[in-house]
């Protein structure tokens, strides 16, 4: 992985102690409210309900044991002994003191973390493919690109007061794990017919409150020109995306408005002049960025292929967490290994200071070190040898995190909600255990198969639930909570914005309310093997309004 | 009038806290002081405004509250949970908010 070089440690640094400073003239009172607002939001430090929040990057998701290892000293030192993964493949933290996330940052920085960008109206973390490096469908990984604009667009002069914040997203394969489609930029690396490495480029993706899905105004973008065309972009946007107001102020807006002809246009004036800059960028450099991403040595495993076929039929929870939680990797000894962090009824995303250094060490001993953050809010180990799945898996079972439920219905999706979020209207954490708990069963969930559901308690839409198969928005309603369902969302390759189905539901009620819809496709679908979203595709919202809200319904409601 | 409390974040870490009767911000919403008329909701916009400006405090509101059987319950599920904290268990050591109080 990327290892910071001088001139990044020495940036870090500068600003973990310009903070400090900032934050001990705020606690003396040197500094109000009003100034320094800004200047926490740019150190990753917000605000909830019951306290502050601190946001630190995990770029495109990827750290290592001894970063991990940090996150649960941080959990344990500072908070209250976990952490929440977010969809962005962040960790937020819940309960630091403001007056301790200066020691925070400093800790951070001691192994090459910081929580810069993660706030403001600048270019965020940059995510990808959280099994770069490792899935067998993949092209390229597509990290090393994402670091080559990390480094890019970190503190860039011109781009750091843009008219909203700007989020980018890379995948390497035709299967999309990024979900690039709704980001302001989206990446997809790609092969020409010459074997030459490039970008279709997608623009104008976004959810929040007017979800709109990105447009493709290049279909092969050549590696070398990837800062030149995305400054470009960046320009047209900083120049006439709008600032008179923040709903209107994101790139997908200029993009509807402006129509993606006229866009791409603009963009392709832009990058005339920029084309042939110092932002070309030479074969060299990228290489010597891809070198630190290089795949560990994995050597022959063979004998897994024998052990795991004897380990499965022993157990048959093994195998259900094989089946669902382990995929193919390029190495055909090895797979890519999904630790879930939604038990049953538990919290998504929320991993103890306890489970956090369980992770790590068994990174380094049955994973090479490397550790992984999904936007769907799990772990991921991308290089594990089926010969060792076997004790991963129990040492995983003493910590609560052998859940076999990936991409399952308990596979939930919540922001925060109203439990800490200050913008919430809903709670999310709480429907998603009701739920969870009453799908709960192995044989259940794998009867119902992929199904992904997910929830957000306010507009901001955090928690994708616009892209969700099943998508809940929690509502404020006469000062109660309410939920509205949406169904056919998806976040992948064929991204689709779910559909409002009907009216919404209480708190109490939409547990059910999931259940009928849940009913309403095993009854329908055409076989086992026709999913959720497929089934959906093929019979349209009729069936599940009916079901939901039939005549009978009606009456008893 | 609703009777009215004031409340606000603590600078340093944070913590929701409220206003009490000898004028120091509690963690405790049930020791807050009450405003049972406009003349003392009005001095506690006051009190919230110079405490900001003091910079104890941060994001001061005045919210709704009842008073029953003793005990103070903001009319607003957000302020509840302000009070009472998350309403799952989310940390060990930690407790949930009671579940009576969050509900409508
Ligand atoms: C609790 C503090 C949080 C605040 C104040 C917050 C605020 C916001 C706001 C205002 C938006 C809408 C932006 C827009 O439409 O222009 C947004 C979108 C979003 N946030 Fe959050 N958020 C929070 C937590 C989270 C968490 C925990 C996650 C990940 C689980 C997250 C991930 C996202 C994503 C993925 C979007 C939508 C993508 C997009 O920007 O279009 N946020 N957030
Ligand atoms: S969707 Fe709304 S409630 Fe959920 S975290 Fe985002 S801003 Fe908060």
């Amino acid at each position: 992985m990327y290892r910071y070089d001088e001139f990044d440690h020495a940036f870090v640094s500068s600003r973990v102690e310009q903070f400090r400073d900032q934050v001990e003239r705020r606690l003396s009172g040197e500094l109000a409210e009003d100034a320094f607002k800004p200047l926490r939001l740019m150190n990753g430090v917000y605000l909830q309900l019951h306290a502050y929040m601190l946001r630190v990057a995990i770029p495109y998701g990827t750290l290592n044991s001894k970063q991990m290892r940090m996150l649960a000293h941080i959990a344990r030192k500072y908070d209250r002994g976990y952490g929440h993964f977010t969809t962005r493949q962040n960790i937020q933290y819940n309960w630091p003191k403001l007056s301790d996330t200066p020691d925070i940052l400093a800790e951070l920085a001691s192994v090459e973390m910081h929580a810069l960008q993660t706030s403001g109206n600048c270019i965020r973390n940059v995510t990808a493919d959280h099994f770069a490096g490792a899935a067998a469908d993949e092209v390229a990984d597509p990290r090393p690109y994402a670091e080559i604009l990390r480094q890019w667009s970190s503190v860039h002069p011109e781009f750091s007061f843009l008219p909203r914040k700007f989020k980018i997203a890379v995948t390497g394969a035709e299967r999309d794990r990024a979900a690039i489609q709704v980001h302001d930029i989206g990446l997809h690396l790609k092969k020409n017919d010459k074997g030459e490495i490039g970008f279709a480029v997608y623009v104008g993706g976004g959810q929040g409150r007017t979800p709109l899905i990105a447009k493709k105004i290049n279909d092969f973008l050549p590696e070398q020109d990837l800062l030149s065309y995305i400054t470009a972009i960046m320009r047209v946007y900083n120049l006439h995306g709008r600032r008179d107001n923040k709903y209107k102020a994101r790139i997908k807006i200029l993009v509807h408005e402006t129509g993606v002809e006229e866009l791409s246009r603009q963009v392709e004036e832009e990058f005339a002049h920029l084309q042939e800059t110092e932002l070309k960028l030479p074969e060299a450099d990228v290489a010597a960025i891809a070198a630190y991403f290089a795949p560990p040595a994995l050597p022959e495993r063979s004998e897994g292929w024998a052990q795991l076929a004897g380990w499965k039929k022993q157990d048959e929870a093994f195998a259900r967490w094989v089946n669902q939680n382990v995929q193919p990797h390029k190495h055909p000894d090895y797979g890519m290994v999904t630790i879930s962090l939604k038990p049953i009824g538990g919290i998504p995303g929320d991993a103890s200071d306890v489970q956090m250094d369980v992770i790590a060490d068994l990174a380094e001993e049955f994973a090479n070190d490397e550790i992984r953050i999904s936007h769907e809010q799990n772990v991921i180990f991308p290089h594990v040898a089926l010969a060792d799945l076997e004790p991963l898996y129990r040492a995983l079972t003493a910590h609560g995190l052998e859940t076999a439920n990936s991409n399952l219905i308990t596979d939930i999706i919540a922001c925060p909600g109203l439990d800490y979020c200050a913008l919430a209207n809903a709670r999310s954490i709480p429907v998603a255990q009701e739920i969870s708990t009453r799908f709960g069963a192995p044989e259940r969930q794998a009867e119902i198969g992929e199904l992904k559901i997910k929830i957000s308690g306010c507009i901001n839409a955090c928690g994708h639930h616009h892209v969700g198969h099943i998508g809940l928005l929690g509502v404020e309603k006469k000062g109660a909570e309410l939920y509205q369902i949406t169904l056919g969302g998806s976040g992948d390759e064929h991204t689709s914005i779910g559909e409002i189905i009907g009216r919404g539901f209480e708190p109490s009620k939409v547990t059910d309310a999931i259940e009928t819809i849940v009913d309403t496709y095993l009854g329908l679908r055409t076989g086992k093997e026709e999913k959720f979203l497929d089934a959906y595709r093929r019979v349209g919202p009729q069936p599940f309004k009916d079901a939901l809200y039939g005549e009978a319904k009606a009456e008893a409601a | 009038m609703t009777d009215k409390v004031l409340t606000a974040n603590r600078l340093s870490d944070g913590i929701a806290v409220w206003l009490d009767a000898a004028g120091h911000w509690t963690e405790n919403l049930q020791d807050a002081l009450v405003a049972r008329h406009a003349e003392a909701a009005a001095s506690l916009e006051a009190i919230g405004k110079r405490d900001f400006a003091d910079n104890k405090v941060v994001d001061v509101a005045v919210i709704d509250v009842e008073e029953t059987n003793g005990v103070l319950w903001p009319t607003r599920l957000r302020e509840r949970i302000r009070a009472a904290g998350p309403t799952m268990n989310y940390a060990s050591g930690y407790g949930k908010a009671d579940a009576a109080f969050i509900a409508v």
